[in-house]
């Protein structure tokens, strides 16, 4: 299949691992993976800060870049969430009717890296190898908004050699919310706490999850207390093999 | 009597408890630091959350009632004013009197009259919010009219000098021996010897609240629901004080926000199922009490109340109910599942939100009723996890309204400032820079500058303002020397 990476800004530009991970993944998986230049932003930072007018632009930009393509891929729930649920409302709060259907249209063939594994592609054996203690942090926007429900458990489930142990708690926010993080640091920070404590509390060597955000998070507060848990993404861990490892 | 309620009007400044002193973020700063107050919250919203959840997963409806729930409220706004009207006959010819209130002041006006023309100084209430958000208690006592609340928990707030910090379980901030040392210290008559055991603890409150029930003449209610096509006001309860305040005096008045309507007892049933288990976790609520205009016997001894009063308020509710987006949050039946499964709310309690109507539902009613701007910093006070609309028993999508009140706010700003805030500035540049992929490439590389302040380390442990709220409790990453895009430029035969 000939699927489209939209490797999202934040992977592009920080944490380009996950990006190159997911290529690798797809495409020992058989498929072929094409990386439309031109994107750049969903624009959720914007619509969720309040921002929409300056938001449209982005999502109008989006939907071009996107169109063309029969599959889309994200290695995020939220920049997916964005797309599927944000992208036309912005486009009907400025009375573009055209634009909405359109990125209705993206979003329809857009999906989170887990639904395209497991929805699209029907696998779930990827064929990975990752030797250690592993625990799984669902994200909020990967759980209510796409309701991936247990398809990243049942990917990591298949990985050889993996310990795969339960978080507690673990539908509860890490307290990122994107500018939440910041506007309401502290309450953030307090949610982070919890979060921490759950995730260490697992023994983990490795914290994972389906969105780069969330796993910046949770693992800026780990590396500030030096706790010895590191993030992955659920694509790192997916792309990784007797050869190759994170 | 009907009164032209005018154009909608938000709730007015100065009276009653809809904003808060100070923003969200510096109230919930110190709730934080209040160790007491995180533990009693945690283990009071986890213990109700587990029950809720176990009550909800025994129907294998509840998805099903959860939309009839939100087709029945989203079709009875759409004819509200009928009704309404509907509503004011049916009371009036059961021999009660209808009152329109447009905003707090005329409401508490209107009550305090009423008490007045009955000579009383003293009146018994059933817990009710609609008089909390228009500061009724305040208003009598100015008047000199002393309100005793009955509802245990709307008691030791009201004992404590306190507030309440959530709208089901408004003393959820307290623990049974702060509890028994605010008993101790303000409840008349109370036994010196009183211990922690709950038990000892509702006794004197029962011994307390007795005496007031048969010495008062006035009662004071709310309405969970009003039945239309009967006139009926319903209150569900846990406790039997309310069905006391409803039954005994001699003059009973209701003061209820007009978005509580349901037109036939046939909705009412949906919404007798969805929110006790929704609230309390119980499958059914102790007391349901229902009632009408003025009751007599065959012998023309009067019945409960010979004299019944319903104000109807609006408040901003009509405002509200002229948002497109944001009038869903009208069918809100007050059950408190968002706030119980909060993860703000849990951490920072009811107070920080300023208004009586704390947690998710509070951020996106709050600012409404009053007008955005005068609770700007509420539509913030959410991660967006989405807990609160997978919980909610009539679905109101509360993280779309919170998107929703944001852009209000941030258009409001626009129109309002001459200078647009650094935030706005900062935003602007980010969407001129992102709109195209040659100056988001540029930007990528120019932000490799911060490589530095990585240092050897690996992590950047500091960060200017604002972004010091991210790194004052997590270390941020060190761009890396490559991003993806050159990688993909350099590795792969694609022409970029």
């Amino acid at each position: 299949m000939r699927i489209a990476l939209f490797v999202t800004c934040l992977a592009d530009g920080l944490f380009p691992d996950v990006g190159k991970a997911t290529v690798t993944l797809l495409e020992r998986l058989g498929h072929e993976v094409v990386f439309p230049a031109a994107q750049t932003c969903c624009g959720q930072m914007h619509i969720n800060t309040g921002y929409q007018a300056d938001a449209l632009p982005l999502v109008r930009h989006h939907t071009e870049v996107f169109a063309p393509y029969d599959v889309v891929v994200a290695p995020s729930g939220s920049c997916v969430g964005s797309v599927r649920h944000q992208h036309a409302m912005v486009a009907r709060r400025h009375d573009d009717e055209l634009l909405a259907t359109r990125a209705d249209e993206v979003a329809a063939k857009t999906y989170e890296l887990s639904e395209l594994l497991v929805d699209v592609l029907g696998v779930e054996d990827v064929g990975a190898y990752f030797p250690h203690r592993v625990t799984y942090h669902p994200t909020c926007h990967s759980l209510r908004l796409l309701r991936v429900d247990d398809k990243p458990l049942r990917l990591l489930r298949k990985v050889r050699g993996l310990d795969l142990v339960d978080l507690p708690d673990a539908d509860q926010c890490c307290g990122f919310g994107g500018t939440f993080a910041v506007k309401n640091a502290d309450t953030s920070t307090a949610m982070l706490a919890d979060k921490m404590r759950n995730v260490l509390d697992t023994q983990a060597e490795v914290a994972t999850a389906g969105d780069s955000s969330c796993l910046m998070h949770i693992g800026g507060g780990l590396s500030r207390l030096r706790a010895g848990t590191r993030t992955l993404h659920l694509a790192e861990i997916l792309a990784s093999t007797d050869e190759a490892a994170p | 009597m009907t009164t032209f309620l005018g154009l909608p009007v938000h709730a007015p400044r100065g009276v009653g408890h809809l904003r808060g002193d100070e923003p969200f973020p510096d109230a919930a700063r110190k709730a934080l630091a209040n160790t007491q107050l995180r533990r009693n919250i945690g283990h009071a919203t986890a213990t109700i959350r587990a029950k809720r959840a176990a009550v909800v997963a025994e129907l294998d409806d509840w998805e099903q009632l959860r939309l009839a729930g939100e087709a029945i409220k989203t079709a009875t706004m759409l004819r509200l004013d009928d009704h309404l009207e509907q509503l004011e006959r049916r009371v009036t010819e059961r021999g009660g009197t209808v009152h329109w209130a447009r905003d707090a002041n005329e409401a508490n006006e209107i009550v305090t009259r009423l008490v007045q023309a009955t000579g009383e100084s003293e009146v018994v209430k059933v817990k009710s919010m609609a008089t909390q958000e228009i500061g009724l208690n305040e208003a009598l006592e100015e008047a000199g009219i002393a309100a005793f609340e009955t509802d245990l928990a709307e008691l030791i707030v009201q004992l404590g000098h306190d507030k309440p910090s959530h709208i089901l379980v408004p003393a959820i901030h307290r623990n049974r021996s702060e509890i028994r040392e605010i008993f101790l210290r303000e409840m008349a008559g109370v036994d010196p010897e009183l211990t922690d055991d709950p038990r000892r603890l509702a006794m004197a409150a029962r011994a307390y609240l007795r005496r007031k029930f048969l010495s008062t003449k006035v009662g004071i209610s709310g309405a969970n629901f009003a039945v239309a096509e009967t006139g009926t006001m319903v209150v569900l309860e846990s406790e039997g004080n309310g069905r006391m305040c409803l039954t005994l005096p001699e003059t009973l008045i209701t003061v209820m926000g007009i978005e509580k309507l349901v037109p036939t007892w046939t909705d009412l049933e949906v919404f007798l199922q969805l929110l006790p288990r929704s609230s309390t976790g119980e499958r059914m609520n102790p007391y349901t009490s229902a009632w009408g205009g003025a009751h007599t016997l065959d012998d023309g001894s009067p019945d409960g109340p010979r004299d019944f009063h319903l104000v109807l308020l609006d408040n901003g509710r009509t405002a509200t109910l002229a948002d497109e987006v944001g009038r869903q949050v009208l069918n809100c039946i007050k059950c408190s599942a968002c706030m119980n499964v909060c993860p703000v709310y849990e951490r920072t309690g009811g107070h920080a939100y300023g208004s009586v109507y704390p947690g998710p539902i509070g951020a996106v009613l709050s600012p409404q009723l009053t007008g955005v701007e005068d609770n700007a910093s509420l539509p913030y006070a959410s991660s967006l996890c989405g807990a609160c609309f997978d919980a909610c028993p009539v679905r109101i999508d509360i993280p779309s309204v919170l998107v929703h009140l944001r852009a209000q706010h941030v258009e409001e700003q626009k129109t309002a400032r001459r200078l647009p805030t650094p935030e706005a500035v900062a935003m602007a540049a980010a969407s001129w820079t992102m709109s195209t992929p040659k100056r988001f490439a540029a930007a990528e590389k120019a932000s490799r500058a911060a490589r530095v302040l990585g240092g050897k380390k690996g992590r950047i442990s500091t960060l200017p303002p604002p972004l010091s709220g991210w790194s004052g409790s997590r270390d941020a990453p060190v761009p890396p020397k490559e991003t993806f895009r050159e990688w993909w430029a350099r590795t792969r035969d694609v022409p970029s």
